[in-house]
């Protein structure tokens, strides 16, 4: 037994009383920083994260501009304070790049680029506080805050955890289960059932994987419910603000995603 | 499908679910950690028929608790504090503990916070049938979750959780059950919370808790004073009796454990296990990476409280103090005969002990031999205890005479049989009915003022020499697991029961799916006599081409035990089947080992096939594993084999087989022994047993050996390496396979230094293929057992093979040493061994029968199951051992009193000497495969460079001159020593000197 904490114990409670199946805590705020054009604060448990969107706008280097579709830029920023151990990580680390082309690689083929020739859209992900899950907190807060933004998705994307220990699956790892277990990210689009991003860093035998998988997949489903909530109700506080209080039953979705 | 949920929680409750703190890592960093934990409202009491509480499983509290103690006639529950399972493991774990007990998840945590071992005992008292134990995740219930508030230590917060719990028991109880108007309102259980710590009862009282210590309960039991024998010596501390006297510390105290760590990161001290020497019990030996040699521990306070097995921490004495062994032998008996247990222990006795010992350590020292000089030290402190319950036998003499009949306390002396522990002091009323029985002692403490450690009664065994008693012994000794097997165990076998047979063929069932049949082979077992687990089944048939097939079917244990389930994790647990003299402890259920997996003959049996294309020379052409379904043809004994190989008039098919296999096995055989192959003796005897009934052992003869024992031998250890190769191949990282590695030349020095100055003979040790000629060099022509002597004392300087995971060890140690072979494993014997078991299923997996279980592509599982099973091995074989030993004891018991009867005469048997000591001579009798002491009390002249002693003869002449291996004549009697009950194997020498009279 190498850990002093039992991550999965006779009772079939983990270190922090949920069960197998159970998420942590979630909570999704869509609130407006002033300066960006969309932005939304997610947090998993003790996990926390913002993303500001800005565009779609002229990018500001013309090198980076794309002839038929717009350049999706992403940029990550791990405050030293979000671990326990103080640590500043430059912007250069290979690690937090890798991130950040992890985060742009899933959403390109969700943003309707081609909308939008020669054009950026900028993504930035800030990381105040970490206790496992950081990327799929990033994923789920870059969708809300590309939504706030009005820029068009063919769908959510909605990513979540999830781990084995012996043989017992579990989601939602916090760091403590992150460092013993073998662990996969899984983001899906909830609407067609299609995944935009498997991240697997640690070892996982494949016939456990094909199981992880299908679980996350159902996860996906319950927390695009969530985050669909939260955007309907952002949606009918404006349509409400505006006085236009009529048709609010398929009016948000509509507005704010592009139906494919 | 599952269900997936969120689990929602307040921000508000951020004060109670969040935890900060800050740690130290090992580099000295400081790093803050944020915990955070849900708190819930469905965590459930476990009380049978709770209105608020769904429970899932049916074993539950009773519903009024237990009505037996006097002081709550409505029924109890108990609800122990972690004091209780730290100090009286033993008597919650007793049988006669029937009280319903509530264990909080904070008691569970703290438990396997402070020690391990005991909380493996915790967990599986939790699982034991008769006791009735529910565990309450109180630091995840709403209401029982506690915080640590500022100021508070951790165990104050844990005791403030507890008694938390206990007072949300009580009020949950009473809530569940309210008065209805019109009825008597209810008789309401009541919930005590026991703790031996005396602030924690003091605040319960206050708050209202019903609480009590461990010894006013057990007091208001029905059956105390059979448990207050169980109560620790601790549990007194606590509340402290008058202390035991002004008298100054026999032993120096330890250090404290940081000085402790720095002193040994420094280098100043050592740490290792303590081994105690079994011949000399003021001597004990620790082995440190530093040195070598092992560090010596000479005398009481050098050894400062080690007791065997512990590991320890020393501090190594300058250079010129250090000394050789002692070569004589000290028994504890003996020199401490006279020693008082009572505590009033006076002064003068004392030092008259003192004294003798004293004695005994010098008239050593003047013989120290400058040439073996190792370093010495002595004990400063204590990593681990490595205490467990010993058997031991009541020192008689230790009564108070006056006291035999009465069933006041007093205290007495436990001497262990093990002569590696030293005796214990412990308090009990039972003396006079324990006297001549054997019983369980544990070791609670052992003080500085305290020249023993004191313990407490566990349980008697039963009368000493009754055939009962001493198989539980050994089997507690041992640490042999042999409870019957649980229901949840009995619940995984088929329903079908001893009436299962193999389904009819069809290749859509289960059974049959990817099976090959082989009914129609002419399919035949060998085994011992009267052998009821039957694993292994050959056949071997000419094939047209010219080559042999030859097959080795196995029984196919891993289709019933499948991996995961209650079944296969007690296997897992008992590792291995133990073989006593009168008595099998399986590994699995007997419905599998002796019926639905024993490969019987005229049956249908599911198998697991290895089979081969042989050459004529006996080389692989091809192999193949395959499941199968088998009917054996008949079952032989090794005799009966023998005899149809023999007798050339016999030419059915099946003699032809057997005929072909012994072929087969001679040529394997002889490659064997030309890649260099050890042939290794250990002493094997056999016991006779009158009748299966009475088991009374009428003789003991030396195991006979034929051809087709090695017949069989042969053919599992090709399938073995075949395996081996086939699992490695498919799993690299987690195959499990066995290993022998080489020893280490030095161990082979004093047995090369003695053969070469008594005999002139060499040992070539460079390789198993040297070893094994230059064994087959050391003859005698006059001793034909001089040979057999040699081998088993080569055999004695050799590791012990042990079990790996083939990813954790650099492939270059994969070898079998005794074998020759580059790559081993355990395959041939699943009904008795837990590791054939995982080799079959990765076997079956690595064949793409059945996708493997994930738990054995962890490598820290496999790792964990074989580090077990290795353990379970070697006690199996010591206490196999322990067993014979003690059936040749009552075996010549039995021929002493013949002897006595019919010529008066003495049982004298030829023994060889295997080592000389300053006052005696370590003899091996070879006929009984025992080894024995010769003590001389009369003045000898020891020569330790030549390994020769010198004995006057008894009327005070020339006297004879013995070394090692020489040919003695010595005679052996039975001895029962007066004060502990304890069978003892005495020689005295006949020839060349007769020594009874020195």
């Amino acid at each position: 037994m190498s850990s002093r904490i039992e991550i999965l114990n006779d009772g079939g409670f983990r270190s922090d009383g949920r069960r197998q199946y159970e998420l942590r805590e979630m909570t999704f705020d869509m609130a407006e920083q002033a300066g960006a054009d969309g932005s939304a604060s997610v947090a998993h448990g003790l996990t926390q994260v913002r993303v500001s969107v800005f565009g779609p706008r002229e990018a500001k280097m013309r090198s980076q501009t794309i002839h038929d579709r717009a350049n999706i830029n992403v940029e990550v920023g791990i405050a030293p304070f979000s671990t326990g151990d103080r640590r500043k990580r430059s912007k250069g680390d290979k690690r937090i790049l890798e991130f950040a082309s992890t985060i742009k690689s899933t959403f390109e083929p969700v943003i309707q680029t081609a909308l939008y020739p020669r054009s950026q859209i900028d993504i930035f992900v800030h990381v105040l506080q970490q206790d496992g899950g950081v990327l799929q907190a990033c994923i789920n807060a870059t969708t809300l805050a590309l939504a706030n933004a009005g820029v068009p998705l063919l769908d959510f994307v909605c990513a979540v955890t999830g781990g084995v220990h012996a043989a017992a699956p579990m989601l939602d790892l916090t760091t403590l289960e992150e460092n013993d277990l073998p662990h996969v990210t899984v983001a899906v689009m909830p609407r067609t059932g299609r995944v935009t991003l498997v991240s697997m860093e640690t070892r996982l035998h494949v016939d456990r994987f094909e199981e992880i998988l299908r679980l996350a997949g159902q996860a996906g489903g319950v927390i695009h419910k969530e985050m669909r909530a939260v955007v309907r109700e952002r949606t009918k506080g404006l349509v409400d603000a505006m006085g236009a209080g009529v048709r609010t039953s398929d009016f948000a979705e509509d507005a704010m995603v592009a139906d494919s | 499908m599952v269900e997936i949920t969120i689990r929602k929680r307040q921000r508000e409750d951020a004060v109670i679910t969040q935890r900060k703190f800050f740690k130290k890592t090992a580099r000295g960093k400081v790093i803050k950690v944020i915990r955070e934990r849900y708190l819930r409202d469905d965590v459930v009491c476990g009380i049978e028929g709770c209105r608020e509480c769904s429970h899932t499983t049916d074993t539950l509290l009773p519903r009024n608790g237990s009505p037996d103690h006097k002081s709550f006639p409505n029924g109890h529950y108990v609800l122990p504090d972690t004091n209780v399972f730290l100090a009286q493991m033993d008597l919650m774990e007793s049988s006669l503990f029937t009280s319903p007990i509530i264990l909080l998840q904070t008691v569970l945590e703290e438990v396997r916070h402070r020690s391990l071992p005991l909380y493996n005992r915790l967990k599986a008292l939790v699982n034991m049938d008769d006791k009735r134990t529910w565990i309450f995740y109180n630091e995840f219930r709403s209401e029982t979750a506690v915080v640590r508030e500022e100021g508070e230590t951790p165990n104050d917060r844990n005791d403030r959780g507890i008694r938390k719990g206990t007072a949300w028991y009580n009020s949950h109880i009473s809530l569940t059950r309210p008065t209805i108007r019109g009825q008597p309102p209810p008789t309401l259980p009541t919930v005590v919370l026991l703790t031996d710590d005396v602030a924690n009862r003091q605040k319960a009282e206050k708050e209202g808790i019903p609480s009590l210590s461990v010894r006013k309960y057990v007091e208001g039991m029905p059956n105390n004073s059979q448990l207050l024998d169980l109560l620790s010596a601790e549990s007194d501390t606590i509340e402290p009796t008058v202390a035991a006297g002004g008298r100054g510390p026999l032993y120096p105290e330890y250090l404290s454990s940081g000085t402790l760590t720095a002193g040994i990161k420094a280098g100043e001290l050592h740490q290792g296990h303590f081994n105690a020497n079994t011949f000399n019990y003021l001597e004990g030996s620790v082995a440190v990476p530093a040195f070598t040699k092992k560090v010596l521990l000479v005398g009481r306070e050098n050894m400062n409280r080690a007791v065997d097995g512990d590991i320890v921490v020393v501090e190594v004495f300058p250079e010129k103090d250090w000394k050789a062994p002692a070569d004589e032998v000290v028994d504890q008996e003996v020199t401490l005969r006279n020693d008082d247990a009572e505590d009033s222990e006076e002064e003068a006795d004392n030092d008259e002990v003192i004294a003798e010992e004293r004695k005994a350590l010098r008239s050593e020292e003047a013989a120290r031999r400058a040439a073996e000089r190792q370093p010495t030290g002595r004990v400063v402190g204590i990593i681990k205890r490595n205490w467990r319950a010993y058997v031991c036998h009541i020192d008689s003499s230790s009564l108070t005479s006056s006291n035999t009949t009465s069933i006041s306390q007093q205290t007495v002396f436990a001497t262990p049989v093990s002569r590696l522990l030293p005796r214990i002091r412990m308090r009990t009323r039972q003396a006079p009915t324990l006297i001549g029985q054997k019983i369980l002692v544990t070791i609670d403490k052992w003080d500085v003022h305290s020249r023993y450690p004191e313990g407490h009664f566990v349980r008697a065994l039963g009368k000493a020499e009754s055939k009962e008693a001493e198989q539980e012994s050994l089997l507690l000794e041992f640490d042999v697991p042999y409870r019957p097997f649980g229901k949840a165990i009995l619940d995984c076998l088929p329903p079908e029961g001893d009436q299962w047979v193999v389904p009819p063929k069809s290749e859509l069932g289960p059974a049959w799916r990817d099976r090959e049949d082989l009914r129609h082979l002419n399919i035949c077992s060998i085994d011992p006599p009267n052998c009821q687990d039957i694993d292994d089944a050959l056949h071997a048939t000419r094939l047209p081409n010219g080559n042999i097939e030859a097959g080795v079917h196995i029984a196919d244990v891993s289709h019933f035990v499948l991996p995961d389930n209650p079944m296969d994790s007690e296997a897992a647990s008992r590792g291995t089947t133990v073989y006593l003299v009168d008595k099998r402890i399986d590994m699995l259920p007997a419905l599998l080992g002796t019926n639905l997996c024993s490969l019987r003959p005229f049956v249908e049996r599911l198998a697991f096939s290895v089979i081969w294309e042989l050459s004529p020379e006996a080389e692989i052409v091809n192999v193949r594993f395959t499941k199968s379904v088998i009917a054996s043809k008949f079952a032989f004994e090794y005799t009966e084999a023998q005899r149809r190989i023999d007798d050339a008039k016999q030419t059915d098919d099946l003699t032809e087989s057997i005929r072909l296999l012994n072929t087969m096995a001679k040529k394997l055989r002889a490659g064997r022994m030309a890649a260099g192959a050890l042939n290794l003796a250990s002493p094997e005897v056999k016991i006779h047993l009158d009748s299966s009934e009475s088991s009374d052992p009428i003789d003991v003869e030396q195991k006979a050996l034929v051809e087709t024992n090695s017949l069989v031998e042969e053919f599992m250890l090709l399938a073995n390496i075949s395996v081996a190769q086939k699992i490695q191949d498919a799993f690299p990282q987690t195959a499990v396979l066995r290993r022998h590695l080489p020893p280490p030349p030095t161990n082979f020095e004093k047995l090369q230094d003695i053969l070469k100055k008594r005999r002139g003979l060499s040992l070539d040790v460079s390789s198993s293929g040297a070893l094994a000629a230059s064994l087959d060099k050391c003859l005698d022509p006059g001793e034909p057992a001089f040979n057999t002597l040699v081998r088993i004392m080569a055999t004695r300087c050799m590791l012990s093979a042990e079990y790996f995971c083939s990813g954790s060890v650099s492939k270059d140690t994969f070898g079998h040493y005794g074998l020759a072979s580059p790559i081993y494993t355990h395959f041939t014997s699943p009904i008795r061994r837990y590791a054939d078991v995982l080799a079959h299923r990765q076997l079956a997996a690595a064949i793409a029968h059945v996708p493997l279980h994930a738990s054995l592509h962890s490598k820290a599982h496999v790792e964990r199951v074989l580090g077990g099973v290795n353990r379970r091995h070697r006690m199996a074989q010591m206490a196999g051992r322990a067993s014979v030993e003690f059936y040749v004891g009552l075996a010549l018991q039995g021929r002493v009193a013949r002897a006595a009867q019919t010529h008066a005469g003495r049982v004298t048997q030829e023994a060889f000497v295997i080592r000389t000591f300053r006052n005696g001579l370590n003899v091996f009798v070879s006929k009984l495969g025992i080894e024995g002491l010769v003590m001389f009390k009369r003045e000898t002249q020891f020569d330790a460079d030549d390994y020769t002693l010198t004995i006057p003869s008894a009327d005070g002449g020339a006297g004879a001159t013995i070394a090692v291996f020489d040919k003695v004549v010595v005679s052996i009697d039975v001895e029962k020593d007066r004060n502990t009950q304890r069978g003892k194997v005495k020689m005295a020498l006949v020839s060349p000197v007769d020594s009874v009279g020195l």
